[in-house]
């Protein structure tokens, strides 16, 4: 029953502000897609255009080829999580859940069945009878996902809709989250400022900004990989080093550096995406298959399961990288103001073009 | 259904199609404002404008005699200043007398403060003409304010309080008053208190910080509940034709005059047209002072 | 979002208490002095009365004609409710709705039986029911009622509209309600309270209108508050008082009423 999405031109504009600028976008049937992006970069406006609240100027948007942009909402077929749950506060859970089944003539006695059926699949089926000023944050978001998919909708969307829960309580919603689609195999679209979570539970994250799609990959390719310094900035923490070209060959600080394989120099400017968790402190000992970075540590900060270490390079910047904090790596600290030699693997380099997009 | 004359080029799948669903769906959602706009523009907007038309007609000419006689006549002069002074003056008691209930009562906790705005609403919601009758039997001669008075040895002969513009002005401002405080209650319940202790913190005295930190933050507050009075008092005919007994003329009771006595048309009108340019442009003025939405916010 | 007690000594707003509640006083004296006066076996109006009797009450539920004016202007009044709130809360939700440019000047519009001088209205309407042979008819009455109520119906239930969260509605289309069910199965019943208020108003402003009935409501649809204002010129007898108290206790009731109703709807 999964089926694929096919989004064509999709162009919305407020006035002079473009929203979405001819947006293409493929989705897999079954497939958990991400739509990763700061506010303001058209995510929530594409999956509201999905959903049908929001009209493009132009645009085409087939369902297994079946064109849904000129449906109105509720002849899409398509169950949607809101942000803020949108539950009805004048109805029980199991009301709310029934609703959609309701809608659909369903004899009173199935929507019962298959209300507590939903709720179970969220572990809320014993709270059929609450009202919703009763039930807490996350309990609202479970049976707000339950009335979104007790009518089996040929696609899933979700806006954000974690965001209003506190931080261990999303984490272990991202996992059944992710659970939950795996076993009902629905095609979801997902909208998230939050990059943790597009990496957590996606099938493929888009990353965008300004109105474009800029990069559709899985999770991994997304971070390992990014298109552009936008991406690779708005996923996970990054330092950015400016790399000189000498024809096929790229140097940093007048070292010359090893690339991974495939990560060929090329022309225009580049910059080299360092990530701190990818910088290994050198001792002594030579490491041939390291590009070294010497600098001065400056500054040591403790976050708990990860230590901070800020260094100044010789070359001026200022990068950061991280350490784990077992009691034998904290003694092994360097401290403030001592030399550092850092390293980077060959295989962890990735070169960013520097054609300014974001 | 590819539009290929389309400006830009092949992006503009469906183009046309959406911006017809997106003209219907808006015409619908009008649409359900149909029947009351309908309604407001058959029954108020076509006939005040008929009547706009007409005061321009006198004695079966048109001109503008109707507007000329209004400054040439005294009578129609004093008529304009005796509204306008009457108007004037119960604003002014309406702002003495409301302001100290709308201050307290904004600083009571909730509970206190719903029973005294029920003080408010209860007459609010009476019918005028009930509350107006209510004043008349109180200000009588043997009325009840003439009997205590008399009682207490403070006067020999009962006082001339109704029928007259004492009456008037009591009655007016009784009616009025609701319409101030609710407004300013309003405003004032939404100053934040911290404000005000902020200010005697930093060494201002109660007056001072009242006068430097809550007056002026209630001012919105103040300013569309005092004006909505006074375009209220400018229109009102119901209190000053039963207590003012006949010796305050006013101009909507001149207008009905016109009309119903003497059939003329004309001369009615052109009172309308500059009490509707009046309370207009104090409507403005609160828009653009206060905001409109403070005034209807009930 | 209350103001709290200021740092100042209650003693020393002593007169402030005081000057309050003279003005509340003020406020509610006349309606509480009307009551007992009805009740008096006088032709005076004295107060306090000092024989108790319901001739007065008596007067006015064997005069027919009170009767009638009575009649007439109950009908009038919940056939108003009956097209104002309606009427009222469809203009609401299209002025809450829209994204249009027509917006400010349709609220606007809404608002305008409220801003021009009822003596206006009046003449207005007279001069219209001259020429479409509606003076002193019901549908005359009703449909200005209608026109002076419609917008405390808009009012108060765009203030609903502006407190309800309009995701609910969103979500109930995508779950498969096309927007006529989601609004009657998600929408209305939540701003059902500011519609009750906005036909209680509705109520009201057509029960205790008086200005236009003067020159719309007479002959066999002769409105009460018509009549009361006739014999008020001519002389000022306790029926009167009876008549008020009455409306009074109605408008106490009717809004006791909603204020119950509001505590049972949270």
């Amino acid at each position: 029953m999964a089926c694929s999405i096919t989004i064509r031109d999709v162009r919305k504009t407020y006035g002079q502000f473009v929203a979405l600028d001819s947006v293409a976008l493929d989705i897999a049937p079954g497939e958990f897609l991400t739509l990763l992006g700061p506010s303001g970069s058209g995510k929530t406006t594409l999956l509201m255009i999905l959903a049908g609240f929001i009209r493009p100027e132009a645009g085409s948007i087939t369902v297994d080829s079946d064109e849904i942009l000129r449906k109105p909402p509720h002849l899409r077929n398509i169950g949607m999580v809101f942000q803020n749950y949108a539950l009805f506060p004048h109805m029980s859970v199991g009301e709310n859940v029934g609703y959609p089944l309701k809608l659909r003539k369903v004899g009173a006695a199935e929507r019962y069945e298959r209300a507590r059926e939903a709720l179970k699949l969220v572990q809320l089926d014993h709270l059929m009878d609450r009202r919703i000023n009763q039930l807490s944050g996350g309990q609202r978001q479970r049976v707000a996902l339950a009335r979104a998919i007790v009518f089996e909708p040929q696609i899933l969307l979700m806006d954000e809709p974690l965001s209003a829960l506190d931080k261990k309580l999303r984490e272990q919603m991202q996992i059944e989250l992710k659970h939950l689609h795996d076993r009902l195999g629905m095609t979801t679209v997902y909208v998230t400022h939050d990059q943790r979570e597009a990496l957590t539970m996606s099938d493929r994250v888009a990353v965008m900004n300004h109105g474009h799609i800029l990069q559709v990959a899985p999770p991994r390719e997304i971070y390992e990989r990014p298109c552009d310094r936008f991406v690779a900035d708005f996923v996970g923490e990054s330092n950015f080093l400016p790399v000189e070209m000498r024809g096929d060959a790229a140097t940093f600080g007048g070292a010359p550096l090893q690339l991974a394989e495939g990560q060929s120099a090329g022309s225009g400017n580049k910059a080299l995406l360092v990530r701190p968790e990818k910088l290994d402190i050198l001792g002594a000992t030579p490491a041939p298959e390291h590009n070294p970075i010497d600098g001065t540590v400056e500054e040591l900060v403790y976050q708990g399961e990860t230590m901070l270490i800020y260094v100044t390079l010789t070359s001026g910047e200022t990068i950061a990288l991280r350490r784990g904090t077992r009691q034998q790596a904290l003694s092994e600290m360097p401290r403030v103001g001592e030399p550092i030699r850092l390293g980077l693997h060959r295989d962890d380099t990735v070169l960013i073009d520097e054609a300014a997009h974001a | 259904m590819h539009d290929m004359t389309a400006p830009q080029g092949g992006h503009a799948l469906n183009r046309k199609e959406l911006a017809a669903d997106e003209r219907r769906e808006k015409r619908q959602i009008l649409g359900l404002s149909l029947p009351a706009a309908a309604i407001i523009l058959v029954l108020l907007v076509i006939p005040v404008g008929w009547l706009f038309a007409l005061s321009f007609v006198s004695n079966g000419e048109i001109g503008l005699a109707n507007y000329t006689r209004m400054i040439e006549y005294s009578a129609y002069l004093s008529i304009f200043s005796t509204t306008i002074l009457i108007s004037l003056f119960v604003t002014l008691l309406c702002i003495v007398l409301g302001y100290p209930v709308a201050y307290l009562l904004g600083q009571m906790p909730p509970r206190l403060a719903t029973i005294g705005l029920a003080f408010v609403i209860i007459p609010f919601w009476t019918s005028i003409l009930v509350r107006t009758y209510a004043w008349l039997v109180i200000l009588q001669r043997q009325g009840i304010v003439n009997d205590a008075l008399i009682g207490i040895g403070l006067i020999d002969e009962p006082l001339r309080l109704a029928h007259n513009l004492t009456g008037t002005v009591i009655g007016m401002t009784h009616v009025m008053l609701p319409f101030l405080v609710l407004p300013l209650y309003a405003t004032v319940r939404n100053i934040d208190g911290d404000l005000m202790r902020a200010a005697n913190n930093m060494g201002a005295s109660p007056a001072r910080a009242f006068r430097d930190v809550f007056l002026p933050l209630s001012m919105p507050g103040l300013i569309a509940g005092s004006l909505l009075v006074f375009i209220l008092c400018l229109g009102f005919y119901v209190t000053p034709q039963i207590l003012g007994g006949g010796r305050v003329i006013m101009v909507s009771m001149k207008i009905q005059q016109n009309v119903q006595t003497y059939f003329d048309w004309g001369a009615g009108s052109a009172l309308g047209v500059v009490l509707l340019l009046i309370v207009f442009a104090i409507f403005y003025l609160v828009h653009r002072l206060a905001g409109l939405d403070r005034i209807f916010a009930r | 979002m209350s103001v709290g007690p200021l740092p100042i000594a209650p003693y020393r707003r002593l007169w402030l208490y005081g000057v309050v509640a003279g003005v509340l006083f003020f406020l509610v004296a006349p309606i509480f002095i009307v009551i007992p006066i009805s009740f008096s076996d006088s032709e005076f109006l004295e107060f306090p009365p000092r024989g108790f009797s319901l001739r007065w009450y008596a007067a006015y539920f064997n005069d027919p004609q009170w009767m009638a004016a009575t009649r007439v202007s109950f009908i009038a009044a919940a056939l108003t409710v009956l097209f104002a709130t309606p009427l009222g809360t469809a203009a609401a939700y299209a002025i809450h709705r829209a994204q249009s440019r027509w917006v400010r000047s349709l609220h606007v519009l809404m608002l305008l039986p409220q801003m021009v001088p009822l003596i206006l209205i009046g003449i207005g309407l007279f001069y219209v029911y001259i020429q479409l042979g509606l003076v002193n008819s019901m549908l005359g009455i009703v449909l200005a009622h209608t026109l002076l109520a419609t917008p405390f119906v808009v009012v108060t239930v765009l203030a609903g509209l502006q407190s309800f969260d309009m995701t609910q509605e969103k979500v109930a289309r995508s779950l498969g309600a096309s927007w006529p069910v989601a609004f009657f199965t998600v929408t209305l019943p939540q701003i059902r309270l500011s519609m009750v208020s906005g036909a209680f108003f509705a109520f009201t402003t057509s029960l205790d209108e008086v200005v236009i009935g003067l020159f719309i409501a007479g002959g066999d649809n002769t409105v009460l508050t018509r009549r009361m204002f006739l014999s008020l010129r001519d002389q000022i007898e306790p029926t009167i008082a009876a008549i008020s108290s009455l409306l009074i206790v109605i408008t106490l009731a009717a809004l006791i009423a909603v204020a119950l109703f509001a505590r049972k709807a949270d």
